[in-house]
């Protein structure tokens, strides 16, 4: 066992002595109650001064400034560099007539996956077509056609640097997560500073943002070729270059062309929200700027386009890493003749020509007229229109309820958020007095009857919703989440988490945080209920899981933009609507981590469980939940990642926080502002990372389970 | 860790060697993992007065002597098993031989020259060209076919095409797998993928063969099946082999010599009948248990010698004794039917027909009862 703290000291109080989790509990909520009863004479407990804050993001300006001033001719030069393949691209898709385009892409989607695919290829792209966004998306496509290279390579040299060499991995680790937790809006600012305004700044935002997954799958992928494989290359005396080309990159291709693949949704996820710079007249900048006019049947219209996009997109990557897993290449063997294993080339070349040769023909095919253009947003605006009249009432009823019965007592707590409008009646010292005793009598039964840990989260929840996350003293709160991180990881997990809070709390970003935690928090504990209670279903019933599945899949391949267009519909700017953007994107992680985690309860331990007489529902309860849990909270972990990368976008629909400092930040350049909140975003989300990844472990570890698979 | 036994004496005891020149010999080879553990070998050389020691201090200093003072010599065309249980450093011993595991002291010599002392070039030569290995988990290339497999290690060394795919044709006839040359791996029994591992180790036609437990991965049926697989292919082939296995009974069938390992340690070389005879140790007596003896007694411990009148009637079935003759490598098992219709004694005629001895129903029951009781007593 790696923690510091062993897994009987979770056992409270033994004979005399007692331990020190518990100990150390107690002193959190014995020092939460100081720093409340503080306040009022020492505000700088309730809310940390300014005066206190260190101005981090001046200096990081006036660093990035000088750095700026000299070597930004270096960068301008990558930037021109990078800039005219993706013209040239862009050109090129712009210039062919669209049948020949589409016949290229038919004829590659066929190869990644028969008829099936190729047929709805023609059929997406069609659509793109006939809406008229044709030219937007091909301008699209070559910036996702240059960054998708870029980050592949990138990607792989960095993934085989680490497998090489464990001080490379060392370094390259967290570097990985720092890239996929700092969001991305934040990675735009010092690439804008550094590259200047223009396309070429998506295109390199995207490269950085989607080398990620490149990177731990190639390293994954070459870890796992078997030592026997390794060994037999040896025995057969290839030299270095020949055992990688040969043996290890072969071996490990499937992993690695699962890299590709998403690679490919995170460069189409990020060139998309990178279109908010402006200025290359792709599709995501229509979807942004049609959003912004409140132009709602415009905007989905073009909201469908990335949608299909990204659908097309992954299924065809997808459809390669299939095929190198399951090499099934009978009419590809080297003894067929030559048309037979190129036949996907041959095809689409000729496609592509007679595709030219039509555009030559008739100007049909080389630029769609305008009067065959079916654009129904008008149509589409009417309908919005319509719903939101005549379901106006009960809209209003549902946002209403959740936002003061839900959202409001939790941000600022019951102290403030109870009024005669919203609750209808006033906060009076018998309630007050009432609440706490009620919490104190019932933490007391608890205790009483052994479930000492029981009672202490009865005490610290009862203070988050009496207090909100944003009304606690800040010196409690980091108090309460270093314990956590001790008890979940030992004195490594707890001295992180309080360099990461001490960093917010220094550079003053305290405030949103609390903001963006209390967003984030309740966003996935929605998630969890929700999905929870549908992956459990799932587990128990093929057709739900089913019926799931595919949904599941385009809620995740969907670029994060897309998903706010209905919600902003229906709800309008507002918190409201960021919380239930978060919940659509991050509940997929609890349906399929509690599916994943249910299904593969060992059949054993069930099947004695049924043998002893239990109840389905005690199965589920006392056998299955408890040796699914370590996967369960590896789904909790994305579902926190997903949340906060959502919360970011969300800030574009209006929500205060940590998103919303970035996107400010990015709105003025401010590269300092920007780097603190991005910071500040990626420490929350690798603390609360750290904490449950230990905590899981434990768990496994002490269930004699291997979590890790679910990963 | 239990006491370290020290069985010095036990392990280079009276084997009769059979003939050929040393092909490959390993001498007080160590392999040691843990933190710097050549400082504990001064000289490289592996030779010290007590092993026994070292280890104990190995041990404690947190060390994991896989392999210890490991020496023993293997004879061109011979078929040289390492039996121990799991853990006992057998993977590792034959890892040394080919450095595909770096000893950490001693000398293996190869035609009598120090593998240990080549550069990278040579050992890479030698690998590519004298010796061939077979896995236990088989090590397939999962992206080619088992025709691309089999020809893999001809392709790192630059041979062309038409050539590795005549020679890879071939190998794959000698297997037995026609008509599979264009699977992949996955859609291969175990059965079948092994014995692509084993067309594609024999492919450079090694002089040495390696083979880790090659068939433990197999059911007990197709094990058999490749144990009589291997011995018809070796009678044609006559390698140089060093064949892993935790299976003593497997160890018994193949080998012409056996070494026993425990705990990194060789405990016992020695014939299968010797083994199965003298044991050296309570370990290597606890194999042996429920093995039938009349398998594994030959002619040559029970026959009466002498009685030989040369050259007055060697060589014809019909000797003057009348009744069958026998070999003196043959086990009691296979002359036990003779006795079902005569007990009259039989006659031992060496491989050039020359007479050396006889064999009586009375000495078998001896030699039988003599082991039994051994047995029990032990
Ligand atoms: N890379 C390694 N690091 C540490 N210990 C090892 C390593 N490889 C093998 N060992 C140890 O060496 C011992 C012998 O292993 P091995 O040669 O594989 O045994 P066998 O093949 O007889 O089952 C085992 O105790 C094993 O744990
Ligand atoms: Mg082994």
């Amino acid at each position: 066992m790696t923690t510091a703290v062993d897994d009987d000291a979770l056992a409270p109080a033994v004979a005399g002595r007692i331990d020190p989790v518990l100990g150390v509990w107690l002193a959190v909520v014995g020092f939460g109650l100081v720093c409340v009863l503080l306040r009022e004479t020492a505000p700088w407990i309730a809310a940390f001064p300014d005066a206190w804050v260190l101005p981090v993001a001046a200096w990081t300006n006036a660093v990035m400034d000088v750095v700026v001033a000299h070597t930004d001719f270096l960068f301008r030069a990558v930037a021109s560099a990078l800039e005219w393949p993706m013209v040239a691209l862009r050109d090129l898709l712009v210039w062919a007539p669209w049948p020949a385009t589409i016949a290229v892409f038919a004829a590659v989607a066929h190869r990644a996956g028969g008829w099936k695919l190729a047929l709805f290829t023609l059929v997406t792209l069609m659509y793109m077509v006939v809406v008229g966004y044709w030219e937007e998306s091909m301008n699209t496509l070559a910036l996702v056609g240059v960054s998708v290279p870029l980050s592949v390579a990138i990607g792989f040299a960095m993934g085989v640097l680490a497998f090489r060499s464990a001080r490379a991995k060392r370094v390259v680790m967290p570097l990985l997560d720092l890239m996929q937790t700092v969001p991305a809006f934040a990675y735009l600012i010092p690439i804008l500073l550094l590259f200047g305004f223009g396309p070429v700044v998506g295109l390199i935002a995207s490269a950085i943002y989607a080398a990620p997954p490149m990177v731990r799958n190639t390293i994954v992928g070459l870890e796992r070729v078997p030592p026997a494989v390794l060994e037999s290359a040896a025995m057969n005396g290839c030299t270095k270059r020949q055992r990688f080309w040969w043996v290890e990159v072969p071996s490990a291709l499937p992993q690695i062309m699962v890299g590709v693949n998403q690679t490919t949704m995170a460069a189409l996820s990020m060139v998309i929200i990178a279109a908010i710079i402006g200025g290359f007249g792709d599709i995501g900048w229509e979807v942004l700027s049609t959003m912004r006019k409140a132009q709602f049947g415009q905007s989905l219209l073009s909201g469908v386009v990335i949608a299909l996009m990204a659908m097309i997109m992954d299924r065809i990557s997808a459809g390669f890493a299939d095929r190198s897993r399951n090499a099934d290449r009978t009419e590809d063997a080297p003894g067929a003749p030559f048309y037979r294993r190129r036949r996907h080339l041959l095809a689409a070349a000729a496609g592509f020509v007679l595709g030219v040769a039509l555009g030559q023909v008739a100007p049909l095919f080389q630029d769609w007229p305008k009067a065959l253009v079916v654009y129904p947003a008008e149509p589409l605006n009417q309908m919005v229109e319509y719903i939101l009249v005549e379901w106006s009432a009960q809209i209003d009823a549902v946002k209403n309820a959740v936002l003061f019965f839900l959202m409001l007592p939790l941000r600022i707590g019951l102290e403030k958020a109870v009024s005669p409008f919203t609750f209808g009646f006033e906060l009076t010292a018998p309630m007050i007095a009432g609440y706490w005793i009620a919490a104190a009598l019932g933490a007391a039964a608890l205790a009483w009857r052994g479930r000492v840990y029981g009672a202490i989260w009865l005490i610290v929840g009862a203070a988050v919703l009496y207090f909100g996350v944003s009304g606690l003293p800040w010196p409690a709160f980091m108090a309460a989440v270093v314990a956590l991180a001790w008890t979940a990881g030992g004195l490594r997990t707890a001295g992180f988490a309080l360099g990461a809070l001490l960093f917010i709390l220094l550079t003053g970003a305290w405030e949103p945080m609390t903001r963006s935690v209390y967003l984030c928090g309740l966003a996935v504990a929605i998630c969890f209920a929700l999905g929870g209670a549908l992956g459990v279903w799932a587990a128990h019933n093929d057709r739900v899981s089913a019926t799931l599945r595919p949904i599941n899949d385009t809620l995740q391949t969907m670029p994060q933009f897309v998903i706010l267009i209905p919600v902003l519909m229906l709800f309008q700017v507002g918190e409201f609507s960021a919380l239930i953007a978060v919940v659509l994107y991050a509940i997929v992680p609890p349906i399929r981590y509690v599916e994943h985690g249910l299904r593969n309860v060992s059949p054993e331990a069930v099947e004695a469980a049924r043998q002893m007489g239990c109840t389905p529902a005690q199965i589920l309860f006392t056998v299955k939940l408890p040796l699914a849990l370590p996967v369960i909270m590896l789904g909790l972990n994305q579902t926190i990642m997903y949340g906060l990368a959502m919360l970011v976008i969300a800030a574009l629909v209006g929500t205060k926080g940590l998103g919303q400092q970035v996107f400010l930040a990015l709105g003025k350049a401010d590269m300092g502002m920007g780097l603190v909140a991005g910071l500040s975003i990626a420490l929350v989300a690798m603390v609360a990372d750290r904490i449950l990844q230990a905590w899981s472990r434990r768990r496994s570890a002490a269930l004699g389970l291997d979590a890790g698979d679910a990963a | 860790m239990d006491e370290v036994h020290d069985p010095a004496e036990a392990t280079q005891n009276t084997a009769p060697q059979p003939a050929g020149a040393v092909k490959i010999a390993c001498r007080n080879v160590w392999k040691v993992y843990g933190p710097k553990p050549e400082g504990y070998f001064p000289d490289g050389s592996g030779r010290t007065d007590d092993p026994g020691a070292l280890i104990q201090r190995l041990r404690n200093d947190g060390c994991i002597p896989a392999a210890a003072d490991v020496s023993f010599e293997v004879r061109a065309g011979e078929i040289f098993v390492i039996m121990g249980l799991s853990g006992s450093g057998k993977s590792t011993i034959v890892r040394c031989l080919s450095r595909l595991v770096e000893p950490t002291a001693g000398e293996i010599l190869l035609d009598g020259v120090d593998l240990l002392k080549m550069d990278a070039k040579a050992l890479t030569d030698v690998r590519r060209h004298k010796m061939g290995m077979v896995f236990q988990n088989f090590g397939l290339m999962p992206h080619l076919t088992v025709l691309e497999n089999v020809a893999f290690p001809l392709r790192v060394q630059g041979v062309d095409e038409s050539a590795r795919r005549k020679k890879a044709l071939e190998m794959i006839a000698l297997v037995g797998l026609e008509g599979r040359e264009q699977a992949f791996p996955r859609q291969l029994s175990g059965g079948q993928q092994q014995r692509v591992g084993i067309a594609r180790s024999l492919c450079v036609d090694p002089e040495l063969w390696f083979l880790d437990e090659p068939f433990s991965a197999l059911d007990p049926l197709i094990r058999r099946q490749m144990q009589d697989e291997f011995v018809r292919l070796q009678t044609m082939l006559h390698k140089t082999i060093v064949f892993i296995t935790h299976d003593f009974l497997e160890a018994l069938k193949i080998a012409d010599r056996i070494a026993i390992m425990k705990d990194g340690r060789v405990v016992q070389i020695g014939s299968p009948s010797e083994i199965v005879l003298n044991p050296a140790t309570e370990y290597v007596r606890e194999f042996t248990e429920d093995v039938p003896m009349v398998r594994v007694i030959t002619v040559a411990e029970v026959m009466e010698r002498g009685d030989a009148t040369p050259g007055s009637d060697g060589g014809s079935d019909g000797g003057s004794d009348g009744g069958p003759t026998v070999a003196p490598d043959m086990t009691l098992e296979a002359i036990l039917p003779h006795f079902a219709t005569a007990d009259a004694p039989l006659r031992v005629v060496d491989a050039d027909g020359r007479r050396v001895g006889r064999v009586t129903p009375q000495g078998v029951l001896k030699a039988l009862a003599e082991h039994g009781e051994r047995l029990e007593e032990a």
